[in-house]
């Protein structure tokens, strides 16, 4: 229970920063992507006090032998740069440029949903799908 | 006419937030708040226990939102011109294609960056530079603005 309310508030406070960016904007996004248009350079500011602070922060809880309410630090095992996330990160910038959308403000856009919303959210939900069920199924096929 | 204001100190205090947010659930449920692989473990929920912190993630950021819009107002309008099969292919897109490369905006860019990890700088400089180049694309050959 504790595990599940400290995903909430954490969830919670990143929701209310988004809206506050108006990064749950489309065309705030894509202000920030049209270089050639009335260029707004909001998002680079969400980004970089964002990063400010984990550059900080995270460099002080990873020193912690533990998280508070969990016995390990669930980080990504370095892969190296492969061709998986260069594409990965190209098709996701490809829709992103197109839609002004990423996963976050997606999802919170469910706070006050649109006619928008119910078409990009269920059409993220089978992107991501079809992905993970590939890799699941070619997991448990090949022998590893 | 699309006209988007700069709003320098709302979209620095609401990255500090998304910065608080990310570094508090590091710290106490010892997790990276990359939301494309939050969703992705909820839409194939395997191991099901696994989902459980990550629905409640998502409720969260919901509830968020919800709660600056109540108070402050500002949720966006649906665009009225722009053409529902590019939403949808930007949806497949985004959803797919964060899948594939491991994280997005908030894993790779917020969460990665912060551990200053490389391969998340690589992924974070080509999605940004591949969305510059499509928004170009679509506004400015395409013609589709609204």
């Amino acid at each position: 229970m504790k595990r599940v309310l400290a995903a909430f508030f954490p969830g919670m406070i990143f929701g209310f920063g988004l809206a506050a960016a108006q990064m749950t904007n489309p065309l705030k996004v894509l202000g920030f992507l049209d270089l050639a248009g009335a260029w707004d350079p909001s998002l680079l500011f969400v980004l970089g006090g964002a990063v400010a602070v984990t550059l900080l922060a995270f460099r002080f809880i990873l020193r912690q032998p533990t998280p508070i309410f969990d016995s390990r630090f669930y980080l990504p095992a370095s892969q190296g740069i492969d061709r998986a996330l260069l594409l990965g990160a190209a098709i996701f910038g490809v829709g992103w440029g197109i839609s002004g959308y990423c996963p976050g403000p997606a999802i919170a856009s469910l706070a006050a949903p649109t006619s928008e919303t119910w078409v990009f959210l269920p059409a993220l939900l089978v992107g991501t799908g079809l992905h993970r069920w590939r890799t699941f199924h070619s997991r448990s096929h090949t022998p590893t | 006419m699309h006209i988007t204001h700069f709003t320098p100190l709302n979209a620095l205090l609401g990255g500090v937030l998304i910065g608080i947010a990310a570094s508090l659930l590091l710290w106490l449920n010892g997790r990276i708040a990359g939301i494309s692989g939050i969703v992705g473990h909820v839409v194939i929920p395997w191991p099901p226990k696994e989902s459980v912190w990550r629905l409640s993630f998502l409720f969260g950021l919901v509830a968020g939102a919800a709660i600056y819009y109540f108070f402050w107002g500002g949720a966006p309008l649906a665009r009225t011109e722009f053409p529902g099969w590019l939403l949808a292919l930007g949806g497949l897109l985004v959803g797919f294609g964060t899948s594939l490369g491991s994280g997005c905006t908030s894993g790779h860019g917020v969460c990665g960056l912060g551990r200053r990890s490389l391969r998340s700088l690589v992924a974070t400089i080509v999605f940004l530079v591949v969305a510059i180049l499509t928004t170009f694309v679509v506004r400015h050959i395409g013609g589709v603005y609204s």
